[in-house]
């Protein structure tokens, strides 16, 4: 069984701050870190290889920085890891990704078919949760979106039974290998880096694919970086505060009784909807 | 691509002619169970004003099994602001799947080319916009907090948060139809129905057998609704962050939302930190939240938080930080300890219900 992982190198957003003059990203100190929800994605994998065998190769677009990302994702036991990168690629928004990404998933099938293509729910970054989609339909793979949980499969049938996250409740899928799964967080913690996989981390040559390499030909140069995104960026800006800091409530007494019924009193006569909702509780 | 001259720095946009009969602003009807999501009336609401703007036609999109409750949508459609619906009927379509949809959707867009196309943020609206934007190979723009239409080139402008948050940007689809976007529950606000409104509806067939496709739906659970969280729909929200200190100091927070009716809120670090589930994080990362009245403990107010609840009506925040940034966004503020202040809240609530049932 084959499964390849797609995985992101982001800026961790919790510490991100914006330059409070010219409102762009201060990016200096800000630590690179694997998409949080990716690493949800390549743990089922291994977890799928434990069980059944295979393979587990990890891809990236990006940088060539990111191999960092793919060395990690060594540690952890992936099998192989291919860094996708060229300067074509720069500007891609998630449908020319897509495009890049499937082609560089046709290369590695026809080394070794490909039975699954694992990735998270979103980006930390981007959030948009739409190149997992584009990728598979791109790769005419079965789309599996918000996969919690994957029941059983059995690689000689081809067949997968998923549990997947819906609006309101859990839908419990079987469909066909090949297919693309997208992993919701919060079931299996990452497995720490085994000592013998740190060092074949260290050792295993990452791949490095351009453009060629993942199969794009010179025809398909309008499909992928600026050029093959259709959306565009008109303006980036930061979000400015339309409100009016708040009141604050100090009580003499400073007896956190009488801060509490000023805070109400002042609440139930500028907000008469809350003081109704609140009475329709009663 | 038009050579037309530079005006004011800005290039004067000309759409390619084969896209000019792409007309009309569409929202996708998202339904699960016989509900439809009220996301698709927050989003029938925004289409109405940017239909009006291009002065063209809302149409809604409804898919589903045959029958009349599919058909109802249509006339809830028109009730919300819709002029008319699109409407696919085929007992594939009973759940959601993303074969079937993906294909109907593409092929509706295919024959009545709309120049907008809405779904919502949610699992299944993400999706769906995923993958039919990827089909008809045209521009997506996630997650949107905000839509309008440039004037100069009459095209889609969408704002949405990037960083987490920290910034916002807007995205524009200029040469490909549809331009698509999501946006996510509880950011549009509500448009009030109209009872006596009625539109015509267009049905077209989705021309596929359940045989030739491959993915099954074995069975749906639904969730327990007694014990899951309805936290974007909640009027009343009582939130606590890692000011809380301890997670059984927490429990403050459930006591005061006790005594209100009201649903417990949470900041990413105390959910990362497990002390309430995922399920109750507001914010960028978590769920977007619109209530009446939002209370605030120990919460800084980062903006990963703000931009998840600061369209709620009224908000007090505690803190014993008078530099917290929630201060400068929250209606009342009360720097203090939170151990103390709750519990002082939860017994002003209490009296203040207590008067109300005496008043009857």
């Amino acid at each position: 069984m084959h499964i390849v992982v797609c995985i992101k190198q982001v800026p961790d957003s919790a510490q991100i701050r914006v330059h409070p003059v010219t409102n762009t990203i201060m990016r200096q100190g800000v630590p690179a870190i694997i998409n949080p929800y990716d690493l949800f994605a390549l743990e089922e994998a291994l977890r799928l290889k434990d069980k059944h065998g295979g393979t587990v190769t990890v891809i990236t677009m990006g940088p060539p920085q990111a191999e960092g990302a793919l060395r990690k994702a060594l540690s952890y036991g992936a099998d192989d890891a291919i860094l996708i990168t060229d300067r074509a690629f720069a500007g891609a928004d998630t449908l020319a990704t897509s495009f890049a990404l499937a082609s560089a998933i046709r290369q590695i099938q026809k080394n070794m078919p490909v039975d699954m293509v694992f990735t998270g729910k979103q980006t930390i970054d981007g959030d948009t949760a739409q190149v997992g989609p584009g990728v598979a339909k791109r790769l005419d793979f079965q789309l599996l979106t918000y996969v919690s949980k994957v029941s059983s499969v059995l690689p000689e049938q081809g067949q997968i039974v998923v549990e997947r996250r819906a609006e309101g409740g859990v839908q419990l899928l079987k469909s066909k290998l090949p297919c693309l799964i997208t992993i919701l967080e919060g079931n299996n913690e990452m497995r720490f880096a085994t000592m013998p996989n740190m060092f074949r981390a260290a050792r295993h040559p990452v791949k490095m694919w351009n453009r060629e390499s993942a199969g794009i030909s010179d025809d398909d140069l309008v499909k992928i970086g600026l050029k093959g995104s259709p959306t565009v960026v008109s303006k980036v800006f930061a979000p400015t505060p339309h409100t009016d800091p708040a009141e604050m409530i100090e009580v003499e007494s400073g007896n956190p009784k009488d801060i509490a019924d000023t805070v109400l009193a002042k609440m139930f006569t500028r907000f008469p909807a809350v003081a109704k909702e609140i009475a329709k509780r009663a | 691509m038009s050579e037309a001259p530079a005006k004011k720095g800005k290039k004067k946009f000309e759409l390619d002619p084969r896209l000019a009969s792409y007309k009309g602003v569409w929202v996708f009807v998202e339904h699960e169970r016989g509900q439809v999501h009220p996301v698709s009336w927050e989003l029938m609401g925004e289409g109405r004003k940017l239909a009006d703007m291009l002065g063209v036609e809302l149409a809604g999109v409804v898919m589903g099994a045959p029958g009349d409750e599919t058909r109802q949508f249509c006339d809830e459609a028109f009730r919300h602001g819709a002029d008319l619906c699109y409407l696919m009927q085929d007992d594939i379509l009973k759940d959601y799947r993303n074969e079937p949809f993906t294909k109907g959707l593409t092929d509706m867009v295919n024959a009545y080319e709309p120049e907008i196309l809405l779904l919502g943020a949610t699992t299944q609206g993400r999706d769906l916009a995923g993958s039919v934007a990827t089909t008809l190979k045209t521009g997506l723009t996630a997650d949107c907090t905000g839509l309008t239409i440039d004037p100069d080139n009459r095209s889609l402008a969408a704002t949405r948060p990037t960083f987490g948050g920290s910034l916002l940007c807007t995205i524009v689809t200029l040469n490909y139809r549809p331009q698509m976007a999501t946006v996510r529950p509880r950011v549009m606000a509500m448009p009030e129905r109209d009872g006596s409104r009625t539109g015509r509806i267009v049905e077209h067939a989705l021309g596929m057998i359940e045989q030739s496709i491959i993915t099954k739906v074995l069975e749906f659970i639904p969730d327990a609704n007694q014990d899951k969280p309805q936290l974007a729909f909640a009027d009343i929200i009582v939130a606590g962050g890692k000011g809380m200190k301890r997670p059984e100091n927490f429990q403050l927070i459930w006591d005061l939302a006790k005594v209100l009716g009201a649903e417990v809120g949470a900041s990413r670090p105390v959910v990362q930190a497990g002390w309430v589930d995922l399920e109750r994080q507001v914010g960028q990362s978590g769920k977007t939240v619109r209530p009446k009245l939002y209370i605030a403990a120990g919460i800084s107010g980062a903006i990963q938080h703000r931009v998840g609840m600061s369209d709620s009506d009224c908000i007090i925040a505690i803190n014993n930080d008078p530099n917290a940034p929630i201060f400068d966004f929250a209606t009342y503020g009360i720097v203090g300890n939170a151990m103390t202040i709750l519990p002082a809240l939860t017994e002003s609530f209490r009296q203040a219900l207590a008067t109300a049932r005496k008043a009857g």
